[in-house]
């Protein structure tokens, strides 16, 4: 417990952060047309469709675009500041958004391999977090 | 739509810190000073669009406002999507004038972020705009969010923090020219490239103000706007586009529906790119206003940083662009900012800009966007119908 946000979890999403919890990263497939998305939703964003199943991520990705954040957004992050926040796209094909840890923020580059780790904020609830894939 | 409705009033507070008057109070100085332009009365008003403030929130944001004028409109709504929300309502209230649903709309907008919020209130409100499970748990502020468009576009197009620089230099050259304008002392790229990193490319002048202050507008049809004191300005063309609304789920980064809104907001219009005189676009950080310039055809893809840096936006210029400073320099109230656009380009078609007239401006395009780079609206706007 850090004092930083945990994510308002509902149930589209349940499944999801209990996989997080146990430090499996999930995406949805569909079911009639094979679309693999993030973040858990109700329908398919291609087709439209309901049926949607969860399929496991590798956790590998790459960092398409990031910032360093100088100035913490609130209290709960000023240890950490600067901090870098960047959108990674993952090998499947969806993007996320993340913090690089587990390195000096000044060496996150576009295009930087990274791969998840699973960073506790207490009652349970585990975020995806991303580092260097080394 | 094109030309069946005017704006025939314009009202601005004075904006940066002004302690005086409360988020509501700013609103109804705005719509005063608006019905005052119009040489009309509230009671000539029967349609009321406001957008709900941070500071001094009200759950029906417009009908607290009409209450506290006492008008009792027959159309009545709190617009709420962010800075894009400024030009939407407007032709969506074009459009309840034109099927009778009222007859004269008066749009005010307003909001006390720098005096009714304190800087970590602004800055933690501001931020919700993230996504609350995937995308608030890391962190990011607004200037964060933004940082990661600038980061992409910067890399995919080489465009340098000098050429983004040129833009808050050109805000700042036209505010010094708006006696109402928050910041006035002209800057140089050197000065934006010494300011403090706030999110990585983005310095402290690659960011637009948090200020106080509102405007408004009274909106009439074609027929009746000629009556008025000021000459009108017809709203020739308009149009939305919407592409994602949080940044993670953007399909991509260095472009936006600004290009949607564009093109429905030119086929309204009749009109191209190559028609309009003027522009004003939503400067909310430097690199965003590059995107537009592109997504809107004033530029190629990657083009719009070394346009800027000619000096081709500035008054004299080709196209002089925020011409009243923008969100960078004359202010930003949040989601009320492109208002200023708004009755600046009414001003600048009226011939009313004083020193920083634009030379025979006859139509204006201004572009508001919501979110991050997510919710868009492009208007032109004419001297003629």
């Amino acid at each position: 417990m850090n004092g930083k946000p945990l994510p308002p979890i509902n149930p589209a999403s349940q499944p999801f952060w209990d996989a997080c919890a146990q430090g499996r990263l999930l995406l949805q497939r569909c079911g009639d047309c094979g679309h693999l998305q993030f973040y858990p939703r109700l329908l398919c964003a291609a087709c439209g469709s309901r049926n949607l199943e969860w399929a496991q991520a590798s956790g590998r990705g790459t960092v398409k675009t990031f910032t360093i954040i100088r100035r913490a957004v609130s209290a709960a992050f000023e240890p950490d500041a600067p901090y870098a926040v960047a959108l990674v796209e993952l090998e499947e094909g969806p993007t996320l958004m993340s913090n690089i840890i587990g390195c000096d923020p000044a060496s996150v580059a576009i295009g930087l391999p990274v791969r998840v780790a699973f960073e506790g904020r207490g009652e349970g609830i585990a975020v995806p977090q991303f580092e260097p894939a080394a | 739509m094109r030309g069946k409705v005017a704006v025939i009033g314009v009202g601005d507070t004075e904006v940066g810190k002004i302690p005086e008057h409360s988020a509501t109070g700013l609103c109804i100085d705005a719509a005063k000073r608006a019905l005052d332009d119009a040489g009309l009365t509230k009671n000539d008003i029967d349609g009321l669009v406001t957008c709900n403030s941070m500071a001094e929130p009200h759950m029906y944001h417009a009908e607290a406002m009409a209450e506290h004028l006492q008008i009792f409109p027959s159309y009545c709504v709190s617009a709420g999507a962010g800075g894009g929300t400024t030009f939407a309502v407007l032709y969506q209230a074009a459009l309840a004038i034109m099927h009778g649903v009222c007859n004269r709309v008066l749009i005010s907008m307003a909001d006390s972020l720098r005096t009714g919020l304190t800087r970590e209130q602004a800055m933690v409100m501001q931020s919700s705009s993230g996504h609350p499970q995937f995308e608030t748990p890391y962190g990011a502020t607004v200037p964060g969010y933004y940082a990661l468009i600038a980061n992409a576009y910067m890399h995919r197009y080489g465009v340098t923090a000098e050429q983004m620089a040129a833009v808050a230099v050109t805000a700042r050259a036209h505010a010094a020219l708006h006696p109402g304008a928050q910041m006035r002392t002209p800057l140089t790229v050197e000065d934006v490239l010494a300011s403090r990193m706030i999110a990585d490319p983005l310095r402290l002048l690659d960011c637009s103000l948090v200020s106080d202050g509102g405007a408004a507008v009274v909106l009439a049809r074609a027929e009746e706007a000629g009556d008025r004191p000021h000459p009108p300005v017809y709203l020739l063309g308009a149009g939305e586009g919407h592409g994602h609304e949080h940044i993670s789920q953007a399909s991509d980064l260095t472009s936006s529906h600004a290009r949607q809104a564009g093109e429905r907001a030119y086929a309204m219009a009749g009109l191209g790119p190559q028609d309009i005189d003027f522009i004003e676009l939503y400067d909310c950080f430097t690199p965003v206003v590059l995107i537009e310039l592109e997504d809107l055809g004033f530029c190629g893809r990657g083009e719009a940083g070394a346009f800027v840096a000619e000096g081709h936006t500035r008054l004299g210029g080709a196209l002089p662009m925020n011409t009243h400073g923008g969100l960078l320099s004359h202010s930003h109230p949040g989601n009320p900012g492109a208002m200023f656009a708004l009755t600046e380009a009414v001003r600048q078609l009226r011939g009313e800009a004083g020193e920083r007239q634009v030379a025979d401006a006859e139509v204006a395009l201004i572009h508001a966007q919501g979110g991050i780079l997510s919710s868009h609206c492009t208007a032109i706007l004419g001297r003629d119908r």
